[in-house]
């Protein structure tokens, strides 16, 4: 592909280039693998310390957890609502935990230290299969979510409020998840784009307020794909009266 | 059957979609239940124990409080009807006393104006007793200066 070859070559970045794993027939890109493992890896890690010892009076590492996890409340109950947000509420701060610890692992550490034959590593948010893997499991979330809530009510959702709606709602079942995938991903490759054509261009200073961006757009873009998740569930186990 | 292959051929780009997308969505939704017995479970129980144990303490207060509010109105009552019961047991020893006052003051005057009255008859009696012993010493003289005179001629 044309596209792909001028991107390849552009400052001499490796775009679109993978550590391929084969196990059988089957091909991996084994770069988001190995980061993805090393990142949640350190997050179960932080996690397991912060509720090893589990008080009624939190210190230190539990508190920063409980505030998580109020945070994660907060955004499930406010999108969800009261009656089944219990449910959802692992499911949202899981994708909310890996995006965000993905997207900022992918900023923060210095991979390109790490030499790799082929490719490099990066933010496994950075790779499309991982942001449509994620966008995937949203849009299943919200189906089962609307079907095991409602049965076959649910799918009076897509003729309401009049029956015009349907063919709308049908298209937005597509454009849910390729909005969610293709934000995430557009974005946090283009982050990784943009600091790394500075480094190269310019390697002093310059890219620091840019990796500091990339670090908000990082946080923004797993407040955003967790709040979304979680809108459309709600949306999905609304009540129409 | 693991045959890796690190050197593999550089094909793929940016949308190079493969078999990484399953197998990252089964690492997400295993993420889930591990983060859920891991984090969510164990954290959202010591929050929410918490959470109760704060809002009972907080009804249990607020009962108390009512309580004590309630107390001090019945307090505040009996406070009102004591001191009610008090002035009335005061006005009436008051009027008792102005009463008991009034009677004794009669009394005395009755027994004062009764000895007075005594008193002057006695003085009355005196007085006319002396002025007919007077009348008579009087008389007694007079006779005795006219028999006199008559004696010398």
């Amino acid at each position: 592909m044309f596209f792909n070859s001028l991107l390849t070559n552009f400052a001499a970045l490796e775009v679109g280039q993978h550590l391929y794993w084969q196990i059988g027939n089957i091909r991996l890109h084994g770069q988001v693998f190995l980061t993805s493992w090393i990142l949640l890896g350190a997050l179960l890690v932080f996690i397991s310390l912060g509720t090893k010892k589990m008080e009624n009076d939190p210190k230190g590492l539990q508190n920063l957890l409980e505030f998580l996890w109020d945070y994660i409340r907060d955004l499930a109950r406010t999108q969800i609502g009261e009656k089944v947000y219990r449910d959802w509420m692992p499911f949202i701060g899981t994708l909310f935990l890996f995006v965000f610890v993905s997207n900022w692992g992918g900023a923060l550490i210095p991979w390109r230290l790490i030499k790799l034959p082929s490719g490099e590593l990066g933010a496994p948010t950075a790779d499309i299969n991982t942001t449509i893997a994620l966008a995937l499991l949203v849009s299943l979330s919200y189906f089962y979510a609307g079907l095991s809530n409602k049965g076959w009510r649910y799918f009076e959702y897509y003729v309401h409020p009049t029956p015009i709606m349907l063919p709308f709602k049908i298209l937005e079942d597509f454009t849910k998840p390729l909005s969610l995938s293709f934000r995430l991903f557009g974005n946090i490759l283009a982050d990784e784009l943009v600091v790394g054509v500075l480094v190269f261009l310019v390697p002093l200073i310059l890219p620091i307020p840019v990796m500091f961006l990339g670090l908000f757009t990082s946080a923004i873009q797993a407040l955003i794909f967790a709040t979304l998740a979680a809108y459309y569930i709600g949306e999905a186990v609304e009540e129409h009266h | 059957m693991l045959a890796f292959n690190f050197f593999g051929a550089t094909e793929g780009g940016l949308f190079d979609i493969n078999a990484t997308l399953p197998l990252m969505a089964i690492q997400v939704v295993a993420l889930t239940y591990i983060l859920n017995s891991l984090f969510f479970k164990p954290v959202g129980n010591v929050v929410e124990k918490r959470e109760k144990f704060v809002s009972n303490n907080i009804i249990e207060a607020k009962n108390k409080l009512s309580e004590v509010k309630k107390l001090e109105a019945d307090l505040l009552t009996q406070l009102q009807s004591a001191r009610t019961e008090a002035q009335k047991i005061v006005s009436e020893a008051e009027n008792e006393s102005d009463k008991l006052y009034k009677e004794a003051l009669e009394l005395a005057n009755n027994e004062a104006n009764a000895s007075k009255e005594k008193a002057r008859l006695e003085i009355e009696s005196q007085t006319s007793a002396a002025r007919d012993q007077l009348s008579k010493q009087a008389d007694d003289l007079s006779e005795l200066i006219v028999n006199r005179l008559i004696l010398e001629k």
